[in-house]
């Protein structure tokens, strides 16, 4: 196919030869189910205007139908959702989205049809549905707000759909630094581009757009003789010439954020790597989220054409004057047949020059200015177009796209003209929010009528229409200037070049906000149909800050963050309250500058990859024991080892433990923490961190210890083991590894730096399993064989060694969670695996059973030895019953403020242990514990249970809790309530040890 | 009806128009001309019985009933800016009552009874939306601890369900529960939380606290205290110097800075939470929806924005924005959690100052000098306290002694060791 | 993202750093005899600073030292970092505007 044909009749506008798109390569799309042509270089807008489409989608509110106004990402009305199915965007600007081929769009917030829209019956309530109705009425009766109302606005809400379906594209993250990162690769951008490149500093451009050039493309500028685009063309091959120059096209800097203390900052910046395609090729992400770090930044984003308040200026058709000129000179497209502008700048004019140069005539050129520049008014004289000046357009008609306009003459004479087409242009809008992000405020300038960057960030340079200056040779110079000292400012040396020959024109402006016999809806803020009326409402009911206005009327809260309402507004409600509008202020702009798709943010951080997961070097040998893992933090543990034909966990975990108590069991601990503390203060740092003393624990052995906050209550327990004099090794609960290492850090470097102790974590350096059972030292007998002797009387309970096993340093301690004859044997962690496979092996004969985390957690609940259930943050030492281990001998982290009225409370809630009275009740943790008889009330809450287990020794269910003055309450029959799961169970409140109080088993 | 006619209209010199679908009907026939201002723009008085600092959700509210409640009205309200332009508008509008201790739960179950009343007694409506809270829990330690947080709340008649995973798959089926690294085994939910429109509190408050007699006055800096005799007796303003029998602050996000005038140094201190708002889109998100194994929650606006956060920022800062490794931070919580919402885009981001408390609750209490009460320390959970945070704080300034609800918040309790500490992270601000 | 001096590392990224709290508060001696209020005060009370501000942070991911940073909380912008036990530099605060 190609640009001759029946193709040129389904696109009926557009122009023959002109713009840059590439007519040979023409490109199928679908809108609304209805299937168009375009061209390579084609945004689905410039293809739907081509293929003559004005209606594209539906306003929030009023449901009024809505064409396209621009032609750049800042469009508010022509949202569409694009791609189906797990794909689907929603509220995608038409504006900037590429043609490729097979495009599926469709039109959004209408029923059944775009066309036919059922929802438009909302404008006939326009009437009532004022900004902030809602907060007036649906407030009786109280019950239909939440029946009725709320369930009828709540499905008014929204644009377009988002997917139901997880996103199946990939997103990337990279970092990049530069000498100096350039924002927009217009005229002004490119010559810093330029010179910034020559200098040979390392430079970033980014663009937006899919094509460097900017307004460049869209306008019929001749730069030293060439045209805009060509021009571009030159200086982009020159650029990519350049080793150090990166140029990253469809590249959104969308956000400005800290740096460091010499002045860079951090940009994040959007390339949509692969959204002008299908869908992305193989190992390409849809998008990349660069963090660029920056010495220097010139920032030249350019300007927003505003558009001006009239009645009916939303209609399909009217447009706004540059996007105008970009759809004719760019690609090709003339918007409509019969067209005018109404202006209040030179800059306007342009569009009437180029539509002519196109080959349409205008109807009218209407300029709300009474004196305009006389060389305008030849050309379009020249032209045969007519001309108003000190006119306006009062409002603009049609049903689904505009129709007519009625434009009010100098003299006051009202007329009409039938038109499909109004280019609007009410002065340009520097593109100040990039300079706003880190806080600081724009500057109001008379000269333009616009707000320019004030206070910009350290580093940043404003140039071209961004700064206000609005002209091509002031774009061209600006820019070099500020690249040349952007290059010299990072250490290299600039190179003088010479400006380019332009032509001069005309910028000047005279605003006109709002049109103020406009008899129809005159809208400020499109795309949520803030209307002008709205604005004064707001006005009479107090809300005229710019902020309050914003939150009553939501204006600028749109899409488009009121990129193209915002001032029209401020100005509207400055001139309402008697203010000038740099004494009303401005909104706060904030990142993101355009909508950028969460999923980007977050790169390959979904999924598995969300978090890193830590496997222990004993994994590949529980997995192939068919071990059940669970989530321990970001560990993965071996939760049980089902047998073949074991399908019920209870089942398995009784099993477990009855042949740890029994026989022998091995169970992989190595992700308990594990800190090594060494130095000439070790011992000394030691006593300061624990509530008990470690000065005094001999060569050889290992003790348990407690750790406390500064604030007085538990941080973590564990054992620390002494192997040589100045070294000691710390165990620690696997989840609080790390707050303990960050805590022991604190204490060394910030407390007390005047310790000579060295602490690093070792817990990944080390595999550690735990052999617990009646047949634990016969297993190691066979096992380590000559290694060590690990007789009762050469290694009794609580020793500790390291020795050197078949070449290995290993180390072993007699330590026991599991109230068990047990030992934790360590070897690096390379050889864990090994490890296990050689305890396995050694303990064949003996039945040895693997276990995992459940049946170690039943085990020590059956012991009463707390863990994170009861070690939550708020327990003190004497809570868990170990308030005797407190040192009154020295100073400890802790010691103090755990003496506070509230922490040595008697009437705290202490450990204890329950069993149902009803041995076959179960019971479940979390319940609370009451008196029996008490009502319930949270007044009369006497605890609460903190774990509960299935005890294969005992037979029932036991538990430990947390009650009101619990060990004065050994005996008593209580209440454990739980209405959220389970029911009430009726406990008997015991001591915590279940079984073998006296420790005869660890000993033996 | 009646305490919109009559003396009140007379003393403030304007009719306050009632707010009902008649009325608005009536006025669009008019093109809308008749409504007056939503509350006076005062100019401040050189005395008042009470002068509150703060005017947000809690100062206003505060102001509301202490004219209401305690008959107290001869009240200014001082703003530093434009009302409600602190956290009041820069929150995710979450309100609910799922707290475990019993210093807070009854407070905020009481701040929930008095959302599901608010409406009629502001007439205005804040559009309370109680579409439910649900807690995802991810493991069995978590699921527990749920369940004790649930249990307390049953125990003080506080609606709680703890949800399976198939419960929550029904409700939520978009959740990623195949592949997700951290699978989610159920949640804890409350139906009676929601959410509500944060600026509409502010306005509601305002606008009814007016129409008794308060006096707002925004543009109002404080700028010192006037001390006689150790007692405070009014405050220097920006606007001029203003006595009053006494002034309570509720300042949050200035707390430190204000109470510096007047010599105090108190356990906060001043985090930035970042908050987000995506692109408006159809219904999708029901109701509030928290993440256990990553810090993001949700929730969809009845304009159809999807209002998300996450943690705070992790250091000190008044600085009003946010940072982007949060901003990551938080998406990837999202994404691992709901990847279906991988394309929606986000709109806009912000930051709060938040004053952390250092265990993570409030403090409503008299402070050590004679005429100067304190609200303060709301961490990131204020919003959804402002009814009762003006409850209990216009209790306190009336008749000095804490109203039952709020005993738990004083100040001395850190000096005591009667910590209010729902997670039991200690003295560390940036981890409540 | 802040990129932050460590002294000894030099200039990295935030992500390498913890937050430590305010700086130059000294833990009480063991044998001072204060009340668990004054105590209290050690452990609670913070200046909040809204400006120039002395905290710690740890480059957790880095060296693993803890240091002294001063830093505008109003701009979040670092004015020097400094050792661990070295006195407070003289500060000017930040330009409003990083």
């Amino acid at each position: 196919m190609n640009a001759s044909g029946p193709q040129e009749s389904a696109q009926p506008n557009r122009l023959a030869g002109a713009g840059l798109i590439d007519r040979i390569r023409p490109l199928s799309f679908q809108f609304d189910g209805k299937r168009y042509t375009g061209f390579d270089g084609d945004t689905l807008a410039s293809a739907l205007l081509a293929a003559g489409v004005r209606l594209v989608g539906r306003s929030f509110k009023y449901h009024r139908p809505r064409g396209i106004l621009t032609a750049g990402s800042e469009e508010p009305n022509a949202l569409v959702e694009l791609r189906s199915g797990s794909r689907r965007e929603a509220n995608t600007r038409a504006t900037v989205v590429e043609l490729f081929e097979g495009l599926e769009a469709r039109s959004q917030n209408r029923w059944p049809s775009l066309a036919l829209d059922v929802g438009a019956v909302n404008s006939l309530f326009a009437p009532i549905f004022v900004a902030g109705f809602y907060y007036k009425t649906f407030m009786w009766p109280a019950v239909l707000w939440e029946k009725l109302y709320e369930p009828v606005i709540r499905r008014a809400a929204g644009l377009g759909r988002a997917s139901t379906e997880a996103d199946p594209d990939t997103y990337e993250k990279a970092y990049a630094f530069c000498d100096v990162l350039i924002i927009g690769a217009g005229p002004a951008g490119l010559a810093a581009a330029l010179s910034t490149a020559r200098s040979g500093a390392r430079v970033i451009l980014c663009d937006e757009d899919f094509l460097l050039g900017g307004r460049l493309n869209g306008e019929r500028y001749e730069i030293d003789g060439v045209s805009g685009p060509a021009w571009t063309r030159q200086v982009e091959a020159e650029l990519r010439a350049s080793p150090e120059t990166r140029i990253l096209r469809r590249t959104t800097v969308f956000g400005v954020y800290d740096g460091g203390m010499s002045g860079t900052h951090t940009f994040a910046a959007l390339q949509r790597v692969s959204d002008h395609l299908a869908i992305p090729p193989a190992h390409q992400p849809r998008q990349r989220l660069w963090r660029i770090i920056a010495q220097r930044t010139v920032l030249a984003a350019g300007a927003l054409e505003r558009p001006i308040v009239f009645g009916g200026n939303d209609r399909p058709g009217v447009m706004m004057a540059s996007a105008v000129r970009t759809y004719v000179n760019r690609f090709g497209v003339i918007p409509g047949r019969h067209a005018a502008l109404f202006t209040t700048s030179d800059d306007g004019w342009k569009t009437a020059f180029d539509l002519a140069a196109a080959g349409v005539r205008l109807a009218a050129i209407i300029d709300a200015r009474s004196v305009v520049a006389p060389v305008l008014t030849e050309e379009a004289k020249r032209l045969d177009t007519r001309v108003f000046c000190g006119a306006q357009v009062v409002d603009a008609h049609g049903s689904r796209a505009l129709e007519r306009i009625t434009v009010r003459e100098d003299a006051g004479r009202l007329s009409q003209l039938q038109i499909d087409t109004l280019a609007v242009s009410g002065g340009w809008n520097p593109n100040v929010a990039l300079c706003t992000h880190l806080g600081g405020r724009p500057r109001w300038s008379d000269a333009i009528a616009a707000f320019v960057p004030g206070d910009v960030p350290r580093g940043m340079a404003v140039v071209g229409a961004a700064a206000g200056s609005f002209s091509l040779k002031d774009a061209l110079r600006e820019g070099a200037a500020a690249g040349a000292a952007a290059a010299e400012a990072t250490g290299f040396k600039s190179v003088k070049h010479r400006e380019p020959r332009v032509t001069d024109e005309l910028t000047a402006v005279v605003p006109l906000w709002c049109v103020s016999e406009s008899k129809t809806k005159a809208f400020v803020d499109f795309q949520h149909d803030v209307t002008r009326e709205d604005v004064a409402l707001a006005a009479r009911e107090g809300f005229s800050s710019v902020e309050l206005l914003k939150r009553y009327t939501t204006l600028g809260m749109a899409t488009d963050q009121g990129k193209t309402s915002s001032l029209n507004g401020h100005a509207i409600m400055a001139a309402l309250t008697e203010r000038a509008i740099p004494e009303l202020g401005t909104t706060t702009s904030r990142p993101p500058y355009t909508p950028v798709a969460l999923a980007a943010f977050a790169g390959v951080h979904r999924g598995k990859h969300f978090k890193p997961t830590r496997l222990t070097s004993g994994h590949a040998w529980a997995e192939g024991r068919g071990a059940t893992f669970m989530e321990s933090g970001e560990w993965l543990r071996a939760q049980w080892f089902a047998a073949p034909g074991e399908t019920d966990w209870l089942t398995i975990i009784t099993r477990e433990v009855r042949a740890v108590r029994s026989g022998v069991g091995v169970c992989d601990v190595s992700t308990l923490g594990k800190i090594d503390i060494q130095g000439e203060d070790a011992a000394a740092f030691l006593d300061r961190v624990y509530i008990n003393l470690f000065s005094t624990l001999p060569i050889g052995k290992v003790r348990y210890g407690l750790m406390l906050r500064e604030d007085g209550l538990v941080l973590d327990d564990g054992t620390s083991a002494r192997l040589a004099p100045q070294q000691y090794l710390m165990s620690t609960t696997t989840a609080n590894a790390a707050k303990v290492m960050r805590h022991l850090e604190h204490a060394r470097q910030v407390l007390w730096p005047e310790l000579d102790v060295q602490i690093v974590s070792v817990t990944e350096q080390w595999a550690q399993y735990a052999i617990a059972g009646p047949n634990a030292r016969r297993l190691l007998e066979r096992l380590l064989g000559d290694a060590i002797d690990v007789s009762n009387a050469a290694f009794p309970y609580l020793a500790c060694a390291e020795f050197s096993w078949r070449g290995v340093t290993a180390r072993l301690f007699r330590i026991s969670f599991s109230g068990e004859l047990a030992y934790e044997l360590a070897v690096p962690a390379r050889y864990g695996d090994a490890a296990i496979r050689a305890i396995m092996s050694a303990g064949e004969d003996f039945g040895i059973t693997p276990y995992g985390i459940e049946a170690l957690g039943a085990m020590r609940i059956e012991k009463g030895h707390v863990t994170g259930n009861e070690l939550n943050g708020t327990t003190t030492a004497a809570d868990l019953g170990l308030g005797r281990m407190m040192s009154k001998k020295k100073d400890f982290i802790g010691r103090v403020l755990a003496r506070r009225a509230g922490l040595a409370d008697a009437n705290r809630a202490a450990l204890v242990g329950i069993k149902p009275t009803d041995k076959s009740a179960r019971l479940y943790a979390g319940a609370h514990f009451l008196t029996l008889g008490a009502e319930v009330s949270l007044q009369n809450d006497q605890g609460y249970v903190t774990s509960v287990a299935f005890s294969p020794m005992l037979g029932h269910w036991i538990g430990l809790g947390l009650l009101v003055r619990g060990q004065e309450r050994l005996g008593e029959r209580i209440r454990a309530h739980s209405p959220i799961r389970g029911g009430d169970v009726d406990v008997e409140v015991v001591a915590s040890v279940f079984f073998d109080p006296e420790g005869a088993r660890l000993q033996s | 009806m009646a305490r919109y006619a009559g003396d009140s209209t007379a003393r403030l010199g304007f009719a306050l128009m009632r707010y009902s679908i008649f009325n608005l009907v009536r006025q669009a026939l008019s093109g809308h001309r008749a409504w007056g201002p939503a509350w006076r723009d005062a100019a401040p008085k050189s005395a008042y019985d009470v002068v509150i600092i703060g005017g947000g959700g809690h100062g206003l509210a505060t102001a509301h009933y202490l004219a209401k409640i305690h008959g107290i009205s001869n009240v200014a309200v001082l703003e530093k800016g434009w009302i409600g332009s602190g956290n009041a508008g820069r929150n995710t509008t979450i309100i609910r009552s799922n707290y475990l201790l019993a210093g807070n739960n009854p407070f905020y179950e009481w701040s929930m009874k008095l959302w599901e009343g608010l409406e009629q007694d502001l007439n205005y409506n804040a559009m309370v939306s109680q579409r439910g809270v649900l807690n995802l829990y991810h493991s069995d330690a978590q699921r527990d601890t749920y369940a004790r947080r649930g249990n307390a709340m049953r125990m003080h008649g506080v609606d709680a369900e703890l949800l399976d995973a198939e419960a929550v798959r029904r409700m939520l089926p978009f959740l990623d529960f195949n592949g997700a690294r951290f699978p989610i085994h159920g949640g804890l939910l409350q139906r009676r939380g929601g959410t509500a429109r944060h600026d509409a509190v502010v306005w509601g408050y305002a606008r009814a606290a007016s129409d008794r007699g308060v006096d707002i006055i925004q543009n109002c800096e404080v700028t010192g205290f006037i001390r006689e005799a150790g007692t405070i007796v009014g405050v220097e303003t920006t606007r001029g110097s203003i006595r009053a029998g006494k002034i309570g602050m509720a300042v949050a996000g200035s707390t430190s800075r204000v109470a510096e005038l007047a010599g105090l140094k108190l356990p906060i201190e001043s985090h930035v939470l970042q908050a987000f708002v995506s692109e408006a889109i159809k219904p999708f998100i029901p109701g509030v929806v928290t993440f256990g194994a990553g810090h993001f929650y949700i929730s969809q606006s009845d304009k159809g924005g999807l209002v998300f956060g996450g943690d705070l920022d992790g250091y000190n800062s008044y600085a009003q924005r946010g940072n982007l490794p949060t901003v990551e931070d938080v998406c990837e919580g999202a994404m691992a959690l709901m990847p279906a919402i991988g394309r929606v885009r986000v709109l806009r981001s912000w930051g709060g100052v938040m004053d952390m408390s250092m265990d993570g609750s409030p403090i409503i209490d008299r402070t050590v000098i004679a005429g100067l009460y304190l609200n303060a320390g709301w961490c990131y959970g204020g919003f959804k306290a402002t009814p009762a945070s003006g409850w209990c704080f216009a209790h306190l300034l009336a008749r000095d002694e804490p109203h039952a609800v709020a005993r738990a918040y004083r100040l001395d309790r850190f000096a005591t060791g009667h910590l209010l500490d729902e997670r039991g992270v200690g003295a560390q601000p940036n981890l409540h | 993202m802040l990129l932050i001096e460590c002294p000894f590392c030099g200039a990295r990224p935030e992500l390498e750093f913890v937050y430590g709290g305010e700086a130059h508060i000294a833990r009480p001696a063991a044998d001072a005899d204060l009340t668990p209020g004054q105590w209290a005060a050690y452990l609670y009370a913070r200046s909040n600073t809204r400006g120039v501000h002395a905290e710690r942070w740890r480059h957790t991911r880095g060296c693993g030292r803890f240091f002294n940073a001063l830093r505008d909380t109003t701009t979040d912008q670092f004015i020097a970092t400094y050792e661990i036990g070295q006195a407070r530099p003289p500060s000017v605060p930040a330009q409003k505007i990083p």
